[in-house]
């Protein structure tokens, strides 16, 4: 059975549709992004998902239970690193961790998890006084102390610097190794490239295409073949471009010009959202 | 882990979290303290006909105020705060029940007013020469606060319901505080000054019966002479609080919510 299974799911506020119909399936050990501008309807999907938020409309599992009810249990099986939050200000980042672990059935050492966020320097010192990337870290070292089977992280790099970024992907490689599944919501393109097995783009509330970060948006479709031919540059759009290279290959164009250029997973994400628009 | 665990985790972390917050600690605890000192002294030469300071009476009536602005206001506020800063949130992402994080409130909670308690009796005792109570009357008070410190506690936190934005938290929550205080007697000596009907409707609040059971730990017995029913009415103290506590008990039930969005 797939980890997360959701269908038609939707979500008002003051009668204003911001999830308007989203079927999402994420399977047991697979990253899944969602990926999309601010607004999109990400923490709205992501919170009902983890309880947090009720739904109005559509169905939702989540590790075989609905969210909206999902118990104690269910909860030691989740992990949750939220968009947002402030709380514990004036306890030690290690003494918050403690504190977390303790709820836990199986939780990991608090100094291991701390040291896989990469906050070992910071142990003693005051929430209070951590920057904002050291807090999301701090975030994310709460949502994997109770070793979660399922882990959903909300823009979990806004505010990293790039050295950050890389060692958070490497954490997040390492928890998939061991067999996490991942839901991440991200509006770095890069970022669902680099992790995700496949991936959503989430617009106004709507998904607009799904796929591996290889196919998604039927990319397939628009590689984009150049060469020179006596000098003149040609340029052509196909499907698969294996046909044509064989044609030209029999020709006199000059292959050493020849290029194939498949869209970037950007070009094809900005053409979804601004489409649209 | 236990439920109980749980919540002694939470108290362990509230009663930390409390004490490294300067502000709180000095608005929370001292003003009180404070204000005992103010009334205390301006009305310091004042005496009832049966030889007792009217700063013994205001230190007495004003462990109803410590208790409420610890009890009541420190939950409300708390609460409040939790929602907004996401700790509610954070919790509710874990295994702890609702039980465990109102548990470590109470913790804190009774940790503070047993504090306050021991701050006004010392002011009261070493500053205006008010004299300790025998065993019989501490084992009154010893009913009478945790009656007291459990009403405020479930009040506040049902009242923290209505409370939009922490930062207006304190403001609302003085509001029922400052008026009950004064239509309760506690700043007001002797308490039969005030109009019949105020002290009607003071009668219909916990703040009241809080304030006059206090007296009677404190006070010497001659001094019932100046209660409105001039006696010092125990059981109804008992059955009045009581029935508040459940009260802020079926509230705080039907109101509490992990988060905002229903
Ligand atoms: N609690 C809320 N009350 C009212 N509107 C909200 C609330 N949360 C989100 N919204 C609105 O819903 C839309 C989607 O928000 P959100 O799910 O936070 O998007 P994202 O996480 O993709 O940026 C936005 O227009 C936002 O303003
Ligand atoms: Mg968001």
């Amino acid at each position: 059975m797939n980890a997360i299974e959701v269908r038609g799911l939707r979500k008002s506020y003051r009668g204003q549709e911001v999830v308007r119909g989203i079927d999402l399936e994420v399977a047991r050990g697979e990253v899944f992004a969602l990926l999309g501008p601010n607004g999109a309807g990400k923490t709205t999907t992501t919170e009902i998902l983890e309880g947090h938020r009720r739904r109005d409309g559509g169905d939702a599992s989540v590790l075989g239970a609905d969210p909206a009810t999902g118990g104690r249990e269910w909860r030691a099986r989740i992990g949750i690193v939220l968009q947002d939050a402030d709380d514990a200000a004036d306890l030690s980042v290690a003494e918050m961790v403690r504190h977390i672990a303790g709820f836990y059935p199986g939780p990991r050492p608090a100094a291991e998890v701390i040291e896989l966020v990469g906050l070992t320097a910071k142990s003693k010192s005051r929430i209070r006084s951590l920057s904002g990337g050291q807090r999301r870290r701090l975030d994310v070292a709460l949502g994997i102390v109770g070793r979660p089977e399922l882990l959903f992280l909300d823009e979990p790099t806004t505010g990293f610097d790039p050295q950050a970024r890389r060692q958070f992907w490497d954490l997040i490689r390492e928890l998939a190794a061991e067999g996490t599944t991942i839901l991440l919501t991200t509006h770095y393109l890069e970022e669902a490239e680099a992790l995700a097995d496949r991936l959503a783009v989430l617009a106004d509330g709507r998904i607009l295409a799904e796929g591996t970060p290889t196919t998604l948006g039927g990319g397939a479709q628009t590689t984009k073949v150049t060469w020179r031919d006596n000098g003149v540059l040609k340029e052509e759009q196909v499907t698969d471009p294996t046909e044509l290279i064989r044609k030209l290959v029999a020709t006199e164009a000059d292959l050493r010009t020849l290029t194939v250029t498949r869209p970037t997973l950007e070009d094809i994400y900005l053409n979804l959202i601004k489409g649209d628009k | 882990m236990s439920t109980a665990t749980m919540g002694f985790s939470r108290g362990h972390v509230e009663v930390l979290m409390f004490l490294r917050d300067r502000t709180a600690v000095i608005f929370t605890f001292a003003f009180p303290a404070m204000l005992l000192l103010l009334f205390g002294t301006i009305f310091g030469d004042q005496y009832t006909d049966a030889g007792v300071s009217a700063s013994n009476v205001f230190s007495a009536s004003m462990i109803a105020y410590g208790i409420l602005s610890t009890a009541f206001v420190t939950m409300g506020a708390g609460l409040a705060m939790d929602r907004e800063d996401g700790t509610l949130k954070r919790l509710h992402g874990t295994p702890i029940t609702a039980t465990s994080y109102v548990l470590g409130k109470l913790i804190l909670v009774f940790a503070l007013s047993v504090a306050e308690v021991i701050l006004l009796v010392g002011v009261g005792a070493l500053v205006f020469d008010m004299p300790l109570p025998d065993a019989s009357h501490w084992l009154t008070f010893t009913w009478l606060f945790l009656l007291s410190v459990i009403t405020c506690s479930l009040l506040g936190m049902a009242v923290s319901g209505i409370v939009k934005h922490a930062r207006t938290a304190g403001a609302i929550l003085n509001v029922p505080v400052v008026a009950l205080q004064f239509i309760s007697g506690v700043f007001i000596y002797p308490v039969t000054q005030l109009p019949s009907w105020l002290i009607n409707v003071a009668a219909i609040f916990p703040v009241k019966w809080m304030a006059q059971g206090f007296r009677y730990v404190f006070l010497p017995d001659v001094m019932k002479d100046q209660e409105p029913a001039g006696q010092w009415e125990l059981g109804r103290i008992a059955l009045v609080l009581g029935a508040w506590c459940v009260i802020g008990l079926v509230l705080c039930l039907l109101t509490f919510r992990w988060s905002r969005d229903k």
